[in-house]
């Protein structure tokens, strides 16, 4: 694809310099494109059978457990928390709003490191949090799957949030007085009227917080013991990889990361549209 | 509003629908106060405990032991060397954003969606697999460009270069993200006109489109800056993380805690979320003066 594309298709209203174009391709291309085809290439060199050992060895499954399967409990979770927190700032008013407000925005504006220090302090055996939790129930946080979980859960908090909260503010009162004015209690509004128009950005949220929480590296290995078959997540199995100098390795892998990458990009784009097609259906009144 | 207003699904005040006896159940009494409840709990446990408690360690002893942190030779290093992958990964991005927004946004062509989704890649690629795609370009002993790598000399992994591609490839998306939303609101008649009146491309970006999009572009450019300070995973796999030469500020403080230097760690992370927290409220204020824009329109 090129200007040329470009020429074909627009160009009579408005004669852009084609240098943003080229740019832009050039940009990518050395950017983005050269170390991703690089990696599949790597993957491509190593050869279907071996590619397959490689893939699914009992310690990489671990890691694939610890980082699929609690990246789906932290998003999920969010899902639901974070619903609840967008109707908090939509429809209710109470004092500390605003701050409730900025503070959902920190996880995407701190530093992953820092994530992870303040999160292994206070969920530490003798953290503010932690402690408690040690001394009533017996369970250890920090340095343990659950604060694997914990990292995950913050590092994933605003997407649902922010997704969410935009669809919540433009909800016609209309169909809820419609509701009402039927006889359906607030229960049944909820779940038949307002719940299944926000679906679409509920799961989207969802979808790109789970993206997020299984890639995420640096809060996750500072809370973690990052002990295989406990709490080792993928993207730290890489790097030992790498420091083994075990390449094939490592690339196959990274490789099953970016292939469910590309997957989660395309589920989370399908989410839009059909959240775009969704609104467009709704009747207005 | 008509002579009676029913509430919204407030969960608040639920009168009862006519024909049916005036009765307001528990649940529905609670809610309204527990939905903000739960929601400021949860947002607590997870968000501001944590970030409180860094705050608090790293003045735990008072200012003075924080300041004499400042002078550690190692952790200034790391400062020196955050800021220089920033000032070059920044600029990169802001022009890659302006340029991609500036050929993109007003323009329908097939492929265009998938185009940027690709550019939103880098979102959903774990920074490991980033850093991971660097190591396997740029090894000398096993890259696939190590011809280049060897004959040339240059040292690329384990030094500034591919931290600086690091963070260039993981900040990317951010610019032309905010941008490329704004200029396809705004249709292209402001250019068409300029056109008209002789105006050459590059008079026409600097006095017709950069001013159009100058918010956007403020506020992509923060959330650039503010994901290229503090970037750790794709950076830690690239660095070689040498205390005193390839250590940024988060790998800094990652290094300091594992070394049990906690102060020390304690005192890079707030450095680092003093910068976020100033970050989010230039956002704010930026959120404000791009609605501010829009409503003027």
């Amino acid at each position: 694809m090129s200007s040329s594309v470009i020429r074909r298709w627009h160009l009579p209203r408005l004669e852009l310099p084609s240098w943003p174009w080229r740019f832009t391709w050039l940009y990518l291309g050395l950017v983005l494109f050269l170390p991703l085809g690089g990696l599949l290439l790597r993957a491509a060199g190593v050869g279907p059978a071996r590619f397959w050992e490689l893939a699914t060895t009992p310690e990489a499954l671990a890691t694939y457990q610890v980082s699929f399967g609690l990246a789906l409990v932290a998003a999920s979770l969010n899902g639901v928390f974070g619903l609840l927190i967008a109707w908090a700032l939509v429809r209710s008013r109470f004092p500390g709003q605003r701050l409730l407000d900025a503070l959902i925005d920190l996880p995407f504006a701190l530093p992953t490191a820092v994530a992870g220090l303040s999160l292994s302090a206070v969920y530490s055996t003798n953290g503010w949090i932690g402690a408690p939790l040690y001394a009533w129930f017996g369970l250890k946080v920090a340095f343990n799957w659950p604060g694997v979980l914990v990292a995950m859960v913050f590092i994933s908090l605003p997407f649902v949030v922010r997704t969410v909260e935009p669809v919540l503010r433009a909800l016609e009162a209309e169909q809820e007085e419609a509701a009402w004015c039927l006889g359906a209690r607030a229960g049944q509004t909820f779940f038949k009227v307002v719940l299944p128009q926000l679906m679409p950005a509920i799961l989207a949220g969802v979808a790109q917080g789970y993206s997020r929480a299984v890639g995420e590296y640096g809060s996750v290995v500072m809370i973690s013991s990052n002990v295989p078959f406990r709490d080792l997540i993928a993207p730290t199995l890489i790097i030992q990889k790498l420091e083994e100098y075990d390449i094939e390795a490592a690339t196959v892998i990274g490789t099953v990361m970016l292939l469910f990458s590309l997957m989660s990009l395309l589920v989370i784009n399908l989410l839009q549209v059909w959240g775009l097609r969704y609104a467009e259906d709704v009747p207005r009144v | 509003m008509t002579t009676i207003s029913p509430p919204r699904t407030e969960l608040s005040d639920p009168i009862a629908p006519p024909g049916k006896p005036a009765r307001r159940s528990l649940a529905s009494r609670l809610l309204p106060a527990l939905v903000p409840l739960v929601a400021c709990l949860y947002v607590g446990v997870v968000i501001f405990l944590p970030a409180l408690n860094v705050v608090l360690q790293a003045f735990a002893k008072g200012l003075a032991p924080f300041l004499e942190n400042l002078q550690n030779e190692e952790l200034r290093s790391a400062i020196r060397l955050t800021l220089l992958i920033t000032l070059i990964a920044v600029p990169a991005n802001a022009v890659f954003g302006l340029a991609a927004a500036t050929a993109i946004a007003r323009h329908q062509f097939r492929g265009k969606a998938l185009l940027l989704s690709v550019i939103d890649l880098p979102f959903s690629i774990s920074p490991v697999v980033v850093g991971l795609m660097l190591v396997l370009l740029f090894s000398p002993s096993h890259g696939l460009l190590e011809g280049l790598v060897n004959s040339t000399g240059w040292k690329i992994l384990f030094s500034w270069p591919s931290m600086v591609l690091a963070t260039i490839i993981v900040s990317m998306p951010f610019m032309a993200r905010e941008v490329i939303p704004l200029l396809e609101e705004e249709g292209w008649e402001q250019e068409e006109a300029a056109k008209t009146l002789g105006a050459t491309d590059w008079q026409i970006f600097w006095k017709v489109t950069l001013p159009t999009v100058r918010w956007a572009a403020l506020y992509g450019l923060i959330l650039t800056t503010a994901r290229a300070l503090g970037e750790f995973g794709a950076v830690a796999v690239v660095s070689g993380n040498i205390a005193g030469e390839t250590q940024t500020l988060p790998l800094f403080v990652e290094d300091a805690y594992k070394q049990y230097h906690t102060e020390l760690a304690y005192g890079a992370a707030l450095i680092l979320g003093a910068v976020a927290i100033l970050s989010l409220l230039l956002k704010l204020t930026l959120e404000r003066l791009l609605e501010r824009d829009r409503s003027q329109r």
